[in-house]
């Protein structure tokens, strides 16, 4: 009796060690960021620096990825793209800073906007972030940001989920008086992405990306290639989940067995 | 020995699978920019006689426009190819009919020679006019030809004077040519109706406006306008709409482009095979002055009408485009004998929007249309809402542990019992 109960703790202590270990690798593969986001700008190759120029349309859009900081001059009144391309389950922050034209050369207040659109140019929501700014008539700067929700591996034909694929960053002013139009502005973007794991890990996959045709930058697709979506921490979870109730059924078991003799010879 | 060949049969296979699930074919990588002519740029440039004004970095504008060139023809890159255009540079004269025409090429597009387009420039003195109008459609011209990018930036100090020819007007019927032209303006210290005016120009072709004050400005940008045509760009095919899907234009995998004016519809129909996914956008332009409110939808129906999914997106102030999207995967057809060739399913594609404008904007041509098609494999479709069914959490950990539990207390009472059922017997 005292052995096999020994044996059950010992396999259940296991077993919970296991599933400790089990969400450690779960939250281990969750929190990993993406590696193109820890990529140094030293060891990045030449064709994968970021960009110091953005695109005016959505055909000529300037590409990044996360962690890289796009920066162009501009007119104000100009509209600027950047595409990016963001994974299954990752939930990316796009910010924006622009550098305004010196107060004396202005005339008013100006209202600026970051939208982000998706491989297929469905506008994306933010779901918290400051997506439209007012800077006032001497503010040096903006700052905007925008948080998309977390991109899923499919989704339905009538579903406007955010799809794995490319993601456009469109930045322009959507107010200022007339007089300030076509002063010379710096603008830079950036985006991070922070791995949600399986909370959001869906079934159905995309067989391709919402790549659109017109983004043929080498910096299309993340660092090390499109996850396919197959993987998630549910797994995890789900194995764990198969070894706990095997030891618990090993311990019920035991329970009704007593020391191994039946207690009436 | 039969087990392990099967064992690693399935370890390959295992991994083939893996490796298609990491690597998805990039079928939508485009074919790569179009077949590589050399950009073309035309710089045009007002040599009217406001240019002798003394207001910028206490330096003529002429100088001042001069010195940018130099250091832009310094600075061109190799492939690309560059010409001069100049209007107001030869009739001093007061007669308007002949001001009016006063654009010439002062250095054609083709292969650049520095030296010689240096000199060419240098010779310019602050003259006449500012026949903007003619000078564009000069320009429009110089460039003509090849499939290339084209983009004209034009530099002028002062509005257009040559009416009836509106200069905004002039430029959007140049872009609706469609012939992937765009025009960069660039205002030397404008007044409000030039920079209205310029606007106005850069609006109708999706190009950029910018208010010049100061040498270094002027110089980095028309270098940085210069350096734009020169990026790698996938220029779009032309194409034309019909009135219904019946005769509508039949597309494949690509990107086109369109006109589309106030409320028309303009269909387009695509073939996708069962097992293939269709994938459609759609950015209308909003080249000129509309109203506050606006929006488009693409619908994708069946060849008799039926709606199978649609993208719409609406949208209020100032904005370039408004753009929308749809995806149709195309269900597999499982009960069809292998040797019968699929049936592609005829989709019709319906673009219509709600722009509207003030009576004073003219409606014709119609906005810029870019539709993108792509097709690919389609999805694998969601059998359940988790991936693979997989389940997560602590709720699910303990239900699995109790269910544990109760099965091996069961087993273990069924076996306890029939123990003691054996040994009574």
């Amino acid at each position: 009796m005292r052995r096999v109960g020994t044996l059950t703790a010992s396999l259940l202590a296991a077993a919970a060690a296991l599933t400790v270990a089990g969400t450690a690798v779960g939250t281990a593969v969750a929190d990993t960021p993406s590696p193109s986001a820890t990529a140094s700008p030293g060891g990045a190759k030449a064709a994968e620096s970021a960009p110091t120029e953005a695109g005016t349309s959505f055909r000529t859009a300037a590409a990044f990825r996360p962690g890289q900081k796009a920066t162009a001059g501009a007119s104000s009144g100009d509209y600027l793209y950047w595409v990016l391309p963001i994974d299954a389950q990752q939930r990316a922050t796009v910010k924006a800073a622009v550098t305004l034209p010196e107060a004396k050369a202005r005339h008013g207040a100006s209202t600026w906007q970051l939208d982000v659109y998706d491989g297929l140019r469905r506008r994306q929501a933010c779901t918290y972030g400051t997506q439209t700014a007012a800077a006032a008539k001497d503010a040096a700067t903006v700052e905007l940001s925008c948080t998309l929700r977390t991109v899923r591996a499919g989704a339905d034909q009538w579903a406007n989920d955010p799809l794995p694929g490319s993601y456009y960053v469109r930045l322009t002013v959507v107010d200022l008086p007339e007089e300030d139009l076509g002063l010379p502005v710096r603008a830079a973007v950036e985006a991070e992405v922070k791995e949600t794991g399986g909370i959001q890990a869906v079934d159905g996959t995309l067989s391709t990306p919402l790549v659109a045709g017109t983004v043929t930058a080498t910096l299309r697709e993340p660092e090390d290639g499109w996850s396919g979506g197959w993987w998630s921490d549910r797994w995890v979870w789900t194995a764990a989940g198969g070894v706990l109730a095997a030891l618990a059924g090993v311990f019920g078991y035991s329970l009704t067995r007593g020391s191994g003799r039946p207690s009436r010879a | 020995m039969i087990t392990r060949k099967r064992l690693a049969v399935g370890a390959c296979g295992l991994l083939a699978a893996l490796a298609v699930g990491l690597f998805p074919a990039s079928a939508t990588a485009a074919d790569g920019p179009t077949a590589k002519e050399p950009p073309k740029v035309d710089l045009v440039l007002d040599v009217s006689g406001s240019m002798r004004a003394n207001d910028i970095d206490g330096q003529s504008r002429m100088a001042a426009a001069k010195q940018a060139f130099n250091e832009v023809i310094d600075a061109v890159p190799a492939e690309v190819r560059l010409g001069i255009r100049t209007l107001g540079a030869t009739y001093p004269g007061e007669d308007r009919a002949l001001g009016c025409k006063d654009t010439k090429q002062l250095y054609p597009v083709g292969p650049l020679d520095r030296t010689e387009a240096k000199t060419a420039v240098a010779t310019l003195a602050p003259t006449g006019w500012t026949p903007i109008g003619p000078a564009l459609l000069g320009a429009a011209q110089d460039l003509e030809g090849g499939n290339a990018t084209k983009r004209i930036v034009l530099i002028t100090d002062g509005e257009d004077t040559c009416a009836p020819l509106d200069p905004c007007e002039v430029a959007r019927d140049i872009a609706a040519k469609g012939i992937h032209l765009v025009i960069d303006t660039l205002g030397l210290v404008p007044d409000a109706k030039t920079r209205a005016q310029l606007t106005c120009i850069a609006e109708a072709t999706g190009g950029t406006y910018t208010s010049v004050q100061h040498k270094a400005e002027l110089s980095s940008r028309v270098r940085q306008l210069v350096d734009r045509a020169a990026d790698p760009v996938v220029n779009p095919m032309a194409t034309e709409g019909a009135k219904q899907c019946e005769g509508a234009p039949q597309l494949k995998a690509g990107l086109y482009s369109d006109r589309e004016t106030f409320g028309e519809h303009r269909w387009y129909r695509v073939d996708v095979l069962p097992g293939q996914e269709l994938r459609a956008s759609v950015s209308i332009g909003a080249d000129r002055a509309v109203n506050n409110d606006y929006g488009v939808l693409l619908r994708a129906t069946t060849a008799h009408g039926r709606e199978i999914v649609r993208g719409s997106e609406a949208g209020d102030g100032r904005t370039d485009v408004l753009s929308t999207g749809l995806r149709y995967p195309k269900a597999e057809i499982d009960d069809v004998d292998s040797d019968d060739k699929p049936v592609p399913e005829t989709v019709c594609l319906q673009v219509s929007n709600s722009f509207s404008a003030p009576a004073s904007v003219k409606t014709t041509p119609g906005m810029p249309v870019e539709l993108t098609i792509d097709l690919v494999d389609g999805p694998d479709e969601a059998s359940d809402v988790a991936a693979f069914g997989l389940g997560r959490g602590w709720w699910l950990l303990a239900v699995l542990a109790l269910a544990g539990l109760l099965a091996g207390l069961v087993w273990g009472w069924i076996s306890r019992w029939r123990i003691s059922v054996w040994r009574t017997n």
